[in-house]
């Protein structure tokens, strides 16, 4: 994988958690990459580790407990995790922006959104007060906020959760940064305001020519957005390719029992009732995952080698790459 | 059909209360004239967005609020006013309708056994003997997918799915025959929820139960639902059969949220009606249709004028001008 418009290059990243009750493997090995324009889905449930991905890149680990043991994260060529932290203040906010799932608690509660908004403006950029304050406001022209000017001055508790995640994005977007990273940004919004936020995310994409690197659990929604996918199970990456691939062709049972597992809306007045294909099981505890794939407890089709063989990445062509042992053909990694 | 609760004209206001003598300011119009009907077995869906009040009607039947006005006839009984009753009647009403909560989390008290959760209710109902209790408790753990052997196990022993299941059995330990499912599966991880879902189906069917399924995702609702009811700012503005209202919906704010939902096909391309604002707050209700303010189709009489829910024929009911006009 040489392209020439790799933005961001995550190779065997590795961030685990050491607390009392054992190490968590949170992240286990993650390598891809995001390409310039691209909008990337990290898809999984809770736990799989698809937030401590998007923390890593952003050198947000939790302290002390989490730690990066592994792994290199370039960004334009440069391994950020190699930066001192007064270099990652520099990156954070101005080349990675983050979109965090609650509108509600990731807003200042004692600020007003503008100053909010030009505090970012003013670590980045060298402008003035008055100029960074300008541009909070046709920020907050630019993600659809009905009179701007009176509404920088208003504090988030003023603002529905919609608003306050335009606000969110009109922060992330101030400094025009290369990458935006947005954490289940909608999980939080109705059905209605969903459909708002991500039409703006994917026109303010186009116009600041912003890669999206998009974390969510809801299938329905990297349909609309992505152009590729990475779906995690247990800290790994257990399949990996375009949208059409991983809706139409997936070869990891977990994807097919995911996309089986949703109830499609109109398939029942469609095709009458059946009963909804199930994941047996539960997602496996992070402090005790065993050898093997680690999906394997939950598997139809697993088989007895699956316990004990750890199995890689297996590139299937056209980007799309899968780890099971079913799809073994040539390997990569 | 037999119907087994009618609500007729519900409404809950909600006084705000300002100042030292705490007097009323002014009224959250949560639910502002309900009235639907429930039938034997069937499942009845109500949908909207977060605000619009479906929580509160689902108290409101359970008489877990004061109604502001309105009538509840539950199996002929009126329940409206639930403190004028008969006490043998309260109590039969309580067990007849059950709640499943949405957050498994925070609805099982930490400090009971699986034991106490799902066997309390039936002790304080005196509806068994210990015994007998015990068998009750283990065969509805095995009923709702659950092993027997766990029952002196703490919640937090347990996953959101069973924990979830947990909550279905202590509502089934009543023998009721109105499940109310306050948003049973959205706090689930998405490969649990359609375990949830099919087990509340196969329920269902077993203990012939009544549901009243309150939700926000609508593919969910199509798949449980017999009937669907689509409320906004605490009034119900469509209500059909599910195939009714998935092959045609009528009123705009249905069409605008079947548009919304994001559909997991990458190939399904469709224009969108994207919606312009928000909900507007409760407490302020918009004159006339209280959609009008958001509504792509409105025309002038729209906020005045208060739609009526009307019959479209196929029990199909809307509460729009734009099918007044003829």
């Amino acid at each position: 994988m040489n392209h020439d418009d790799v933005l961001l290059n995550v190779r065997g990243l590795k961030t685990y958690f050491y607390t009392l009750d054992g190490i968590a493997k949170a992240v286990d090995g993650m390598s891809f990459y995001l390409d310039k324009g691209e909008t990337l889905a990290i898809v999984g449930e809770s736990g799989c580790g698809k937030s401590i991905t998007a923390l890593s890149i952003m050198g947000l680990v939790p302290q002390p407990a989490g730690k990066i043991v592994n792994g290199k994260i370039y960004l334009n060529n440069d391994d950020i995790l190699e930066y001192p932290e007064s270099k990652m203040q520099d990156i954070r906010g101005d080349k990675i922006a983050m979109i965090f799932q609650e509108p509600m608690t990731s807003l200042n509660p004692l600020m007003t959104v503008g100053s909010q908004i030009s505090e970012m403006i003013l670590r980045h950029r060298r402008v003035t007060k008055k100029e960074s304050w300008e541009r909070s406001v046709s920020m907050l022209e630019k993600v659809q906020i009905p009179s701007p000017g009176r509404r920088a001055k208003d504090y988030p508790h003023q603002l529905s959760g919609g608003m306050r995640q335009r606000v969110m994005i009109a922060i992330a977007l101030s400094c025009n940064p290369q990458i935006l990273i947005a954490d289940e940004p909608t999980t939080a919004l109705d059905v209605t305001i969903q459909a708002q936020i991500l039409d703006l995310m994917l026109r303010l994409k186009q116009d600041y020519e912003t890669s999206i690197l998009m974390i969510t659990h809801d299938l329905g929604v990297v349909a609309e957005v992505a152009q590729r996918i990475i779906v995690m199970y247990a800290g790994k990456i257990i399949e990996e390719g375009n949208v059409f691939s991983i809706f139409e062709n997936p070869r990891h049972p977990y994807t097919k029992a995911l996309l089986k597992s949703i109830p499609k809306f109109g398939n029942r007045t469609e095709h009458g009732r059946e009963p909804l294909q199930e994941i047996t099981g539960i997602v496996p505890n992070l402090y005790k995952l065993g050898s093997g794939c680690s999906f394997c407890p939950r598997c139809k089709e697993a088989m007895d080698i699956c316990k004990i063989k750890d199995v890689g990445l297996t590139d299937l062509g056209n980007g799309h790459r899968v780890r099971c042992l079913l799809c073994k053909s040539k390997r990569e990694e | 059909m037999e119907p087994i609760l009618e609500v007729t004209d519900l409404k809950v206001h909600f006084p705000i209360k300002k100042g030292i003598f705490a007097q009323t300011k002014g009224y959250v119009y949560a639910v502002d004239g309900v009235s639907f009907t429930l039938n034997k077995g069937e499942t009845l869906g109500v949908v909207g967005e977060s605000g619009c009040g479906k929580t509160t009607t689902g108290m409101a039947v359970l008489q877990l609020l004061d109604i502001t006005s309105g009538k509840i006839v539950f199996n002929g009984k009126d329940i409206s006013d639930i403190s004028k009753m008969p006490f043998d009647e309260v109590i039969d009403f309580r067990k007849k309708v059950q709640i499943i909560f949405q957050d498994p989390f925070s609805s099982l008290n930490p400090r009971m056994t699986i034991e106490h959760i799902i066997g309390d209710p039936m002790r304080i109902h005196k509806m068994f003997g210990e015994k007998e209790i015990k068998e009750r408790v283990a065969y509805l753990m095995e009923k709702t997918g659950l092993r027997p052997g766990q029952a002196g196990r703490y919640p937090h022993e347990f996953s959101g799915g069973q924990r979830q299941r947990i909550g279905i059995a202590r509502a089934l330990s009543m023998g009721p025959e109105i499940i109310i499912a306050d948003e049973p599966v959205s706090a689930l991880d998405v490969s649990i929820q359609a375990q949830i879902i099919n087990l509340l189906v196969e329920l269902q069917e077993e203990f012939d139960l009544s549901y009243i399924f309150i939700a926000h995702d609508l593919a969910v609702v199509e798949h449980i639902c017999d009937r669907i009811a689509v409320m906004y700012l605490g009034k119900i503005v469509e209500m059909a059969s599910y195939e009714e209202l998935f092959l045609n919906p009528r009123h705009p704010y249905t069409k605008a949220l079947f548009s919304a939902i994001p559909i997991a096909d990458p190939r399904a391309k469709k224009d969108r009606t994207l919606l312009e604002g928000d909900v507007p707050s409760p407490r302020h209700p918009p004159s006339g249709c209280s959609f009008h303010p958001r509504c792509p189709e409105c025309f002038k009489t729209c906020n005045i004028d208060d739609p009526v829910l009307r019959n479209m024929g196929n029990d199909h009911f809307v509460a729009c001008h734009l099918y007044n006009r003829h």
